[in-house]
C-alpha cells in the first residue's frame, strides 16, 4: 500500500473517530448535566435518547444557508473549518496503542505540532468574530482571544515540566518512558504542579465553563458563533467537541500513562492459554480500552465541572492566568530542573 | 522528510471535508429569501455596524502573549537538552529565568497584567 493511500484511510479515520465521539459527547454532556441537576436529560429519541444528537444533527442540515449581509464572506465561511481542521489535525500525532502502528503519525516534534494546531482555534474563533460584524460575536472573539492566548502561555508552560523528564518531543516517547518506573512512574505523581495547571489552562483554552466568558450567553447571546446556524454551526460544535476530546486525550498521555495499561496478556503466567493475549491485534485493543478510558476521565472531569462551578469574572480569569499561573509554572520548571539535577529523576 | 508527507494529506483530507460540508449546507437547505434574515442578529432591531475602535488592553494582551510565547518556546530545545547539558544546562536556566524575572516583575508594577 503506498504512504499515500495509507494516509488517506488514516485520515479518514481520524475525522471519523472525531465525529462518532462528538456526536456522543453532545449526547454524553446533556446527560451529565441532567444528573448533576436532578433530571432525566433527553429521553424522546431512541431509549435514552441516544439518537438525540443524530436528529439534532440532520435538523442542522436541512436549515437554510444564511450568511448576514454586512459580514466578511470569506471569514465567516473560512472560520468554521479552520476550527473543525484544527479539531481534527491534533489526532495526528496522540497514540492510540503501542508502537508505530499505535498512532497515525509519531512526528518527533509532537508536543510542539499539538501547540501549533491548537493555537489555530484562536485563529478561528477571532476570524468568526470578525466576520461576522456582529457586536455580540466580535465582543465574544476579542474576550476568547484574549482568554485563549493568556492561559496558552500557562498551558505550554506546564507540558515543559513533562518534556524535560521524558526529553522527547514524541508522545510515544513520553508514554512509554512514564511506564519504565511503573504506575508511580506516571508524570500525573512527578508533575503534580504542571498536572493541575494543565487542566485549569486546558478548561480555559477550551472555553468551557467556569471559563467560558466568551459564549456568556446572559450577556453575549452566544458568543463568537452568534451569527452561525444550521451547518456552519453544526462544525464548531463538532470542533469543540473534538477539542475538548483531544485536550483529554493529551492529558491522558502526558500524565496518566496514556495507552499502557495491564491486559489479559499480563496473566499469562498464571493461566498459560492468556499467552494469546500478547500478541496480535491484543495488545492494540488493550491499549485502545485503556486510552479511551483515561481519556473518558478527563472529560467527565471537565462536564463535571462545567455543571458545577459558576463562571469568573474576566478580571479574575486574567488574574489567575497572568499572576498565579505562569509564576507557578515558571517556578514548577525551575524546581523540576533541580530535582532533576540532584535526583536525576529523568535517569530512570 | 517522509515523516511529515502524511500531515499534507491530512490537511487536504480534513480541508476537502470541511468544504464540502459548507457547501452541503446550501444545497439541502431551504431557500425563502427575506430580508430581515440576513441583518446582523439584535433582536430584530436594525443595527448600526460596528464601531472602529477596542480597548487598548486587548492589545496589551496580544503583545504580552507574544512575548511570553516566543520566551517558552525558546526553553523547548533547553528542556529537550537538559539531560546532556546537566549542571551547566541549570545555571543557564538561572540566568535566564532571572532576566525574564526582571521584565515580569516590571510589567507587574506598571500594572500589565492588571484588567481595569
Amino acid at each position: 500500500m503506498s504512504p499515500i493511500v495509507a494516509s488517506i484511510i488514516k485520515g479518514t479515520v481520524a475525522l471519523l473517530w472525531v465525529v462518532l465521539n462528538a456526536l456522543f459527547l453532545v449526547w454524553f454532556e446533556r446527560k451529565v448535566a441532567a444528573w448533576i441537576q436532578n433530571r432525566m436529560g433527553p429521553m424522546r429519541v431512541g431509549r435514552w435518547g441516544w439518537a438525540q444528537t443524530i436528529a439534532d444533527g440532520i435538523k442542522c442540515l436541512m436549515k437554510e444557508d444564511i450568511i448576514p449581509l454586512a459580514a466578511d464572506k470569506p471569514l465567516f465561511v473560512i472560520a468554521p473549518m479552520v476550527s473543525v481542521a484544527s479539531a481534527v489535525l491534533i489526532w495526528i500525532v496522540i497514540p492510540f496503542g503501542p508502537g508505530k502502528s499505535g498512532v497515525f503519525s509519531d512526528l518527533p516534534i509532537g508536543i510542539i505540532f499539538i501547540a501549533a494546531v491548537t493555537s489555530l482555534s484562536v485563529v478561528a474563533v477571532f476570524m468568526s468574530g470578525w466576520g461576522s460584524n456582529n457586536k455580540y460575536a466580535l465582543f465574544g472573539a476579542m474576550r476568547g482571544a484574549a482568554q485563549m492566548i493568556s492561559y496558552e502561555v500557562a498551558l505550554v508552560m506546564s507540558i515543559l515540566g513533562v518534556v524535560m523528564l521524558a526529553g522527547s518531543l514524541s508522545l510515544q516517547d513520553i508514554i512509554t518512558r512514564q511506564t519504565e518506573a511503573g504506575i508511580l512512574g506516571w508524570y500525573l505523581f512527578r508533575q503534580p504542579i504542571a498536572f493541575i495547571i494543565y487542566v485549569i489552562a486546558a478548561l480555559a483554552e477550551l472555553n468551557r465553563a467556569p471559563f467560558d466568558l466568551m459564549e456568556a450567553e446572559s450577556e453575549l447571546v452566544s458568543g463568537y458563533h452568534t451569527e452561525y446556524s444550521g451547518l456552519r454551526w453544526l462544525l464548531f460544535m463538532l470542533a469543540e467537541y473534538g477539542h475538548m476530546l483531544a485536550w483529554s486525550a493529551i492529558a491522558a498521555s502526558l500524565f496518566m500513562g496514556g495507552w499502557t495499561g495491564p491486559g489479559l496478556g499480563a496473566l499469562a503466567g498464571r493461566i498459560p492459554a492468556f499467552d494469546l493475549f500478547n500478541y496480535g491485534i491484543w495488545p492494540y485493543l488493550t491499549g485502545f480500552f485503556w486510552f479511551a478510558f483515561k481519556t473518558y476521565l478527563f472529560i467527565f472531569l471537565a462536564m463535571w465541572l462545567r455543571w458545577t462551578l459558576p463562571r469568573v469574572r474576566i478580571d479574575q480569569l486574567m488574574d489567575l492566568g497572568w499572576k498565579f499561573l505562569l509564576p507557578v509554572s515558571l517556578v514548577n520548571i525551575a524546581a523540576t530542573a533541580v530535582l532533576a539535577n540532584v535526583w536525576g529523576w529523568y535517569a530512570k | 522528510m517522509q515523516s511529515y508527507l502524511p500531515l499534507l494529506i491530512y490537511l487536504a483530507l480534513v480541508a476537502f471535508v470541511a468544504v464540502v460540508l459548507s457547501l452541503a449546507g446550501g444545497f439541502l437547505g431551504p431557500k425563502k429569501p427575506e430580508e430581515h434574515k440576513y441583518q446582523a442578529y439584535e433582536s430584530g432591531y436594525p443595527t448600526a455596524p460596528l464601531m472602529g475602535r477596542f480597548p487598548v488592553k486587548f492589545y496589551m494582551v496580544a503583545m504580552l502573549f507574544v512575548i511570553f510565547d516566543v520566551e517558552a518556546a525558546s526553553f523547548y530545545p533547553w528542556a529537550l537538552q537538559l539531560r546532556q547539558l546537566r549542571v551547566f544546562g541549570l545555571w543557564e536556566m538561572v540566568a535566564f529565568l532571572a532576566v525574564l524575572a526582571v521584565g515580569y516583575a516590571y510589567v507587574w508594577k506598571k500594572g500589565g497584567f492588571s484588567w481595569k
